[in-house]
């Protein structure tokens, strides 16, 4: 029947996507009424929070503001002589990213094995599939599907994604698939003989084109050694307890230093170092 | 007039039913949520099975592929399917005693959910929990409990029936 033509043309080719996008307007309504009973209980709760309360956290802001500032002031220093430093080596370097807050809806659209989440905002915010998602401690998924008023995000946990990391202490390459459980990934591609050690954190390698390089994913969990075929790790971010995501726009065309700058400052930058 | 008004209310209790679906449980319990959607059309089907027919079971399973992000099609063959196997034996089932009909209704759910997995293995490799099959039971044994309140929603100001 026309269900089966439906299946196998969407199995085949992305043709589709409008009329899902026209027919989500239709039940999307749906979801954020479903979302509304979790939203106004946090509104209701914010708008009852004492000023005390509200100056302390003001106070704490305030200090882990500074604090980030300090660290960032650090940061453009090193992220200046990182590019000159690639300039060196005649190397490319990818711009900065950019990023969206967008807020979960708290709704369960498929079976709890699977980790899909759904966000409140889509296409026409300019979100599009294959987007990396984070939040403020690492790496949470990537856009499945983005809908006009809403986007699927599947998490790194679930069973049918796989992100390629790099273990941070020594940049061992592996692939970290989803266990289908929200604390757990597995790591099943390791070498017997390969170096990690529990503790030891896990950061994007950039590799596949998805994620950008150097987000923290993982830490690896305590293991036997004997059992380096089970290897997991936790995810770092909060999946199941933050309702803020952001999605990246990563700038994929990476910048080449034209040799007109680089040599210049590449000459200046070998005198201060040396 | 009237027949319009009626299917206002099947409509809105359509609507419910997805709500239920995908409303955020703990997943100690939404591994337990049955397919709320499938026996409010099952339901409607039995009881105006001239009002509600294969052709609605398809438009609400492509919105709740849509809803649920699943491959196109895939709810609508289902639910189109089960309501099919409703409606040719809906005389038949009207005169069931409540636990036959329990049973049927059993079937049904196991048919939609089976189908679901095939079409889920066809586009990936999906793995089969024993979790899996809960909705199917606790389905049943919220077939009373839907079959009561739709009955209730029904007869509140009566709809036309046969």
């Amino acid at each position: 029947m026309a269900s089966i033509v439906l299946l196998t043309m969407e199995h085949i080719s992305p043709r589709l996507d409008p009329v899902r996008a026209g027919l989500s307007l239709v039940v999307d309504p749906i979801k954020y009424l479903v979302d509304l009973p979790t939203e106004t209980a946090s509104r209701i709760s914010n708008s009852f929070s004492t000023n005390a309360t509200l100056k302390e956290d003001n106070k704490k802001l305030r200090e882990t503001q500074l604090l980030n500032q300090i660290r960032l002031l650090k940061f453009e220093a090193l992220e200046q002589e990182n590019i000159r430093l690639r300039a060196l080596l005649e190397n490319s370097f990818k711009l900065g990213e950019q990023v969206l807050a967008t807020e979960l809806l708290s709704v369960n659209i498929v079976p709890p094995y699977e980790n899909i989440v759904v966000v409140n905002k889509g296409t026409r915010f300019g979100v599009h599939p294959q987007q990396p998602v984070v939040d403020a401690n690492g790496i949470v998924g990537q856009v499945f599907r983005a809908l006009p008023n809403s986007s699927e995000i599947m998490l790194i946990t679930d069973p049918n994604h796989a992100i390629p990391v790099q273990v941070n202490r020594n940049g061992l390459l592996t692939i970290a698939v989803g266990s289908g459980e929200l604390n757990r990934l597995n790591l099943p591609f390791l070498p017997d003989n390969a170096d990690v050690r529990p503790g030891d954190l896990l950061i994007t390698s950039g590799l596949g084109g998805t994620f950008p390089q150097g987000y923290p994913v993982a830490v690896i969990d305590t293991f036997t050694p004997p059992a380096n075929k089970r290897i997991t790790a936790t995810p770092k971010a909060l999946l199941d307890r933050n309702r803020e995501l952001m999605i990246v726009w990563s700038d994929k065309k990476s910048v080449s230093l034209a040799p007109t700058q680089a040599p210049k400052q590449a000459g200046v930058e070998e005198n201060a170092h040396e | 007039m009237n027949n319009s008004y009626g299917f206002g209310r099947i409509i809105s209790t359509i609507v419910l039913a997805m709500c239920l679906k995908i409303v955020p449980l703990p997943v100690m319990f939404a591994v337990y949520n049955p397919d709320w959607v499938l026996l409010t059309l099952i339901y409607w089907s039995l009881a105006m099975p001239e009002r509600v027919g294969i052709f609605h079971a398809w438009t609400f399973g492509l919105l709740t592929d849509v809803l649920t992000g699943r491959m196109f099609g895939q709810y609508a063959l289902a639910y189109s399917l089960v309501i099919y196997i409703c409606l040719s034996l809906h005389r038949r089932l009207r005169q069931f005693p409540f636990i036959q009909q329990a049973l049927f209704i059993f079937f049904c759910l196991l048919l939609s959910q089976l189908l679901l997995f095939f079409i889920k293995n066809i586009q990936d490799t999906a793995q089969l929990k024993p979790t899996f099959w809960l909705p199917v039971f606790v389905g049943t044994l919220c077939w009373p409990l839907v079959y009561t309140v739709l009955r209730f929603v029904r007869l509140a100001k009566s709809i036309k029936t046969d």
